[in-house]
């Protein structure tokens, strides 16, 4: 046994008097009971939610088979055309710029709409954060309601109005504003008008959060200390509202570059987005391994932004 | 001295504590909440837990209640261990600091809700809850809910809940706290009325000093995770056995004084002054060593300089406090203490700023206190 | 030192105060930014005109879809009768019933599972499981699900709505547990703490306090999952098999057929569902101020 010196250790945990040991046994009870009630729930999502995707990810690297499915066949041919096409006589890699256009629209449309949304989004959620609580709660819902509505309906509705034959076009001729109709739809004008339409409530809620917490006696201080109002806004409104901005470019973003519905309907064929050409290839490409490929793809994109905002916010609350 | 034990009264004790210790965490970061701490409880008594924030009473409420386990030592209710219960099991009640009321409940269903669990018949509960209504003077409220009534209304509705099972013993976590003035004297006298109506014990918790010295039979100090002293409201006030006893209750006034003779446990001692008293000691001073005398302000009589008196100052400052004016003074010997004079006959300027005075105390007037 | 009448500079807020008419002095409104209020009606107007538009021209009486003739209720009439949409219209009813039902249960019991309760190992990771369906894009669980049920109807030969059911409570129980964990974080737990003190066993205290309490969040989380399944469509266009039409592939399907007034009025009609179950959701769930 050592003697004691100067720097005694730490007590060792006491022996726990019979009333503690009680209260252990009845926490341990409660632990698996935890377990078991989160079991359903955790069984499937874990079941159908995440195994499909090991099995996407096994699927990525076998051989496509005639019809659907695959034949198990090491190949790693789908992960190199995400890159690299290769010639069918030369065998030699060239990039594979048909797959890029999509990737840089997919991309360049998720930065559109996100930047859109935040321009249109933060003078509204601002707006909203700023009136008194019961109007408040009324402009609330007004925003949120259209956002639980169908959004397959509310992009068809927009269908209808910026089609060739749609209402825009309609009342632009009778008007005589025009003489032929001007195509607005299968641009990618209506694609980014579509995505914003409809990710627009995610941008404008966790700003609103946000901006709702606002200690507006900084804003005061500022405006005290000889800033104009723009610099205000600048300099002291934004960085404090900083975590909502984050918050709500992400969950516009995230939805934006994978999205299918919208590019299809608003888009027509043409304008494919990551979202379409991965459909594609579990419908008429019939390309299970190289539609896995993509999908993980974009998986990883979306898990790197998602990261990138869980990293943030974690700095902020450390602030 | 009276009440010192409680089992005196009434067969065994309400509510016994025997060196309980509670701890919270492990290692280098743990934090001992209460300390070997033991106090025997009396049936039919008004008892307070008096402390400041982190002294370790509402700990030690929560264990009596049990919802939390002692690290050491046994809990005792009526004789029988409890400390290894749940709180469903046992007959214990509380009137918690933020009343807790069931929002989706009526008053009515709040007030009958502990009999429901005991499952007691829907006759009986009514009845009790009818009784109970009355007792806290809530008749008219019996079918609002909690809501819509007003903070004294929800504390006697608490107050009612907890009372309703008849439990054996009555915890009360600073119930009053979150009452206006005019509203908590209010109340303490009401809660007086209802635990002598009653006849159950009540075990109070307070930081505040001047509640605790109104409304109970007994008084704990507690400091730091221990029990300091443990009397009625008139020991704890006039013979504090520690300078943060003394210091908590009340105002004191401090001063050192030398041991100049010992027989046992009376002896005498020096004021700064040079008088010399006799006083009761304590065991561990030995002579020429200092202890602390504990003298309250109103136990001091001024009077002119040169008249018999045991210290002599200048008046330094004149506070007007309505009721009686504080002298602070100047001691002569160093130091300085303050004497709180009544106004009896309305506001005199009898004495001045930089006046000479003599301060008379009687020898039982000055406590020696534990160092 | 006379406070003489100074003219006062013309201050924002000062035509409202005026308008006001109280004859106080304007104040500098702190909260104003300058094109803000704008920025905020466009923002709503735009959300709602493509609706109001498409409402409107659901009553237009002529078959050309953009030309305005007349009032009409027929397309309504016809919308009804069409056994398509009625078919349609029953399955998605009968998805997002179960799916709901099912998802709720399952996430009431996860969220009383993870909410209020000491970090356990595991803990984590049950979270990140039940919240994982939101973090991926539907695009990429519809082609896992497919790939997985495509599998499993290879293996077992078992075919049904159950596939199409089944994909739908997996996304449909994060919707449900959000909000019904919000209700509980929120639950203050003095009312459990009173209740045991009160003779209540941890299950009693548990029925008789906890769920009356949780009720409004779990109505909420039912609704919203119902909502989110009903709506659904990149998962329902690749889940689903033949025959399985819900009213969003009809749509679609509709839609690349030839947009006919009828499909409008059907539209309308989803339209005012989904916004009355999101307005239910929103008065269940809303805080009670003060």
């Amino acid at each position: 046994m050592t003697t004691e010196t100067a720097a005694a250790p730490p007590p060792a945990p006491a022996a726990l008097s019979a009333a503690e040991a009680a209260a252990q046994a009845v926490e341990r009870r409660a632990g698996v009971r935890r377990w078991l009630l989160a079991a359903p729930a955790v069984t499937v999502i874990g079941v159908c939610g995440l195994m499909p995707l090991l099995i996407v990810l096994a699927y990525s690297w076998a051989k496509p088979a005639d019809y659907a499915g695959v034949v198990w066949r090491f190949q790693p041919d789908a992960w190199v055309n995400l890159l690299f096409q290769q010639d069918i006589f030369s065998d030699a890699l060239t990039p594979n710029y048909a797959y890029y256009s999509i990737y840089l629209r997919s991309v360049e449309m998720a930065f559109l709409t996100t930047t859109l949304a935040l321009i249109v989004g933060f003078p509204t959620a601002y707006f909203i954060a700023t009136r008194s609580p019961r109007n408040r709660n009324v402009w609330l819902f007004l925003i949120t309601i259209p956002f639980w509505s169908n959004l397959l309906i509310r992009i068809y509705a927009i269908m209808m109005i910026i089609r060739d034959d749609g209402y825009l076009n309609h009342a632009l001729i009778s008007l005589g504003f025009i003489d032929q109709p001007v195509p607005i739809i299968y641009t990618n004008y209506a694609v980014a008008y579509g995505l914003i339409y409809a990710y627009l409530p995610l941008m404008v809620m966790p700003l609103y959060a946000s901006i709702e917490k606002l200690d507006f006696r900084l804003v005061e201080a500022g405006y005290d200390l000889y800033a104009s109002r723009l610099k205000v806004l600048w300099h002291v409104i934004v960085p404090l509202v900083k975590p909502g901005i984050v918050a709500g470019c992400t969950l516009v973003f995230i939805p934006a570059i994978g999205d299918y519905i919208i590019a299809q309907m608003l888009g027509g064929g043409n304008r494919m987005m990551l979202g379409n050409l991965i459909a594609q290839q579990f419908s008429t490409a019939r390309n299970w391994p190289q539609g896995s490929a993509l999908a993980l793809g974009l998986m990883s994109v979306v898990m790197l932004a998602l990261m990138f905002y869980a990293a943030r916010m974690q700095r902020s609350r450390a602030q | 001295m009276r009440f010192q034990d409680g089992a005196e009264l009434t067969g065994l004790p309400a509510v016994e504590a025997k060196n309980v210790t509670k701890t919270f965490g492990a290692g280098p970061d743990a934090v001992v909440a209460l300390d070997n701490v033991s106090v025997t409880i009396g049936q039919n008594e008004f008892f307070t837990l008096l402390g400041p924030s982190g002294c370790g009473k509402t700990t030690l409420l929560r264990l009596i209640a049990g919802f939390e386990m002692p690290t050491a030592g046994s809990i005792l209710l009526e004789g029988q261990e409890v400390a290894h219960l749940p709180p469903f099991k046992r007959p214990v009640n509380t009137v918690f600091q933020s009343y807790a009321l069931f929002p989706h409940l009526t008053v009515a269903q709040n007030i009958g809700f502990g009999l429901k669990m005991l499952g007691r018949k829907r006759a009986m509960v009514d009845e009790a809850v009818t009784r109970m209504l009355k007792l806290v003077r809530m008749e008219p409220m019996r079918n609002r809910k909690v809501h819509q009534l007003s903070g004294g209304q929800q504390q006697r509705v608490a107050l009612a809940r907890a009372l309703a099972p008849h439990p054996k013993v009555l915890l009360l976590d600073e119930p009053l706290s979150a009452l206006d003035l005019k509203l908590r004297k209010e109340m303490q006298i009401e809660l007086k009325r209802l635990q002598h109506e009653t006849g159950i014990t009540f075990i109070f918790v307070t930081h505040d000093q001047e509640e605790a010295l109104t409304m109970s039979d007994r008084i704990a100090v507690m400091s730091r995770g221990k029990i300091l002293q443990i009397g009625t409201p008139t020991e704890i006030y006039e013979h504090p056995v520690d300078r943060f006893v003394a210091d908590f209750i009340g105002e004191t006034n401090f001063l050192e004084a030398e041991v100049t003779q010992r027989i046992g446990s009376k002896g005498e001692i020096r004021l700064p002054s040079g008088i010399e008293i006799a006083r009761e000691l304590g065991q561990q001073v030995a002579v020429g060593g200092k202890v602390t005398l504990a003298i309250r302000p109103e136990r001091i009589d001024l009077v002119r300089p040169g008249a018999e008196c045991q210290l002599a100052g200048k008046v330094e400052n004149i506070v007007y406090f309505g009721t009686d004016t504080h002298f602070h003074i100047d001691l002569d010997s160093g130091g300085d203490m303050t004497v709180r004079v009544q106004n009896r006959r309305g506001h005199q300027e009898v004495l001045k700023m930089g006046d000479a005075v003599g301060l008379r105390i009687a020898p039982e007037a000055m406590q020696v206190l534990k160092d | 030192m006379s406070q003489a009448a100074a003219v006062p500079l013309p201050k924002p807020g000062a035509r409202r105060a005026a308008q006001r008419g109280r004859g106080k002095p304007p104040r500098f409104d702190v909260r104003r930014l300058p094109g803000f209020a704008t920025m905020a009606w466009v923002c709503v107007i735009g959300l709602y005109a493509p609706i109001v538009v498409l409402v409107i021209y659901s009553f237009n009486d002529n078959p050309s879809v953009t030309i305005w003739t007349g009032f009409s209720w027929r397309w309504y009439a016809s919308a009804f009768g069409n056994e398509q949409i009625r078919d349609a219209a029953l399955l998605s009813l009968r998805v997002a019933v179960t799916a709901a039902i099912v998802a709720t249960a399952f996430a009431t019991m996860a969220a009383l599972a993870t909410t209020r309760v000491p970090s356990f190992r595991g803990l984590t990771a049950i979270y990140a499981i039940i919240n994982q369906p939101l973090m991926v894009p539907e695009i990429v669980t519809g082609i896992a699900t497919v790939v997985f049920f495509a599998l499993i109807k290879q293996l077992t030969g078992i075919y049904g709505l159950g596939y199409l059911i089944t994909a739908h409570i997996v996304f449909c129980i994060p919707f449900a547990y959000l909000p019904i964990r919000a209700r509980l974080e929120d639950m203050d737990r003095a009312y459990e703490i009173a209740a045991a003190d009160l003779y209540a066993t941890p299950w009693r205290a548990f029925r008789y306090v906890t769920l009356p309490l949780l009720v409004p969040g779990i109505l909420g989380g039912a609704m919203l999952a119902f909502l989110v399944s009903l709506d659904d469509v990149v998962i329902t266009v690749l889940v689903s098999g033949p025959g399985e039409e819900t009213l969003p592939l009809y749509v679609i399907g509709q839609v690349k057929r030839g947009v006919t007034p009828e499909l409008n009025a059907m539209a309308t009609l989803f339209l005012a569902a989904s916004t009355l179950f999101a307005t239910l959701f929103f008065l269940l769930t809303r805080k009670r101020a003060g």
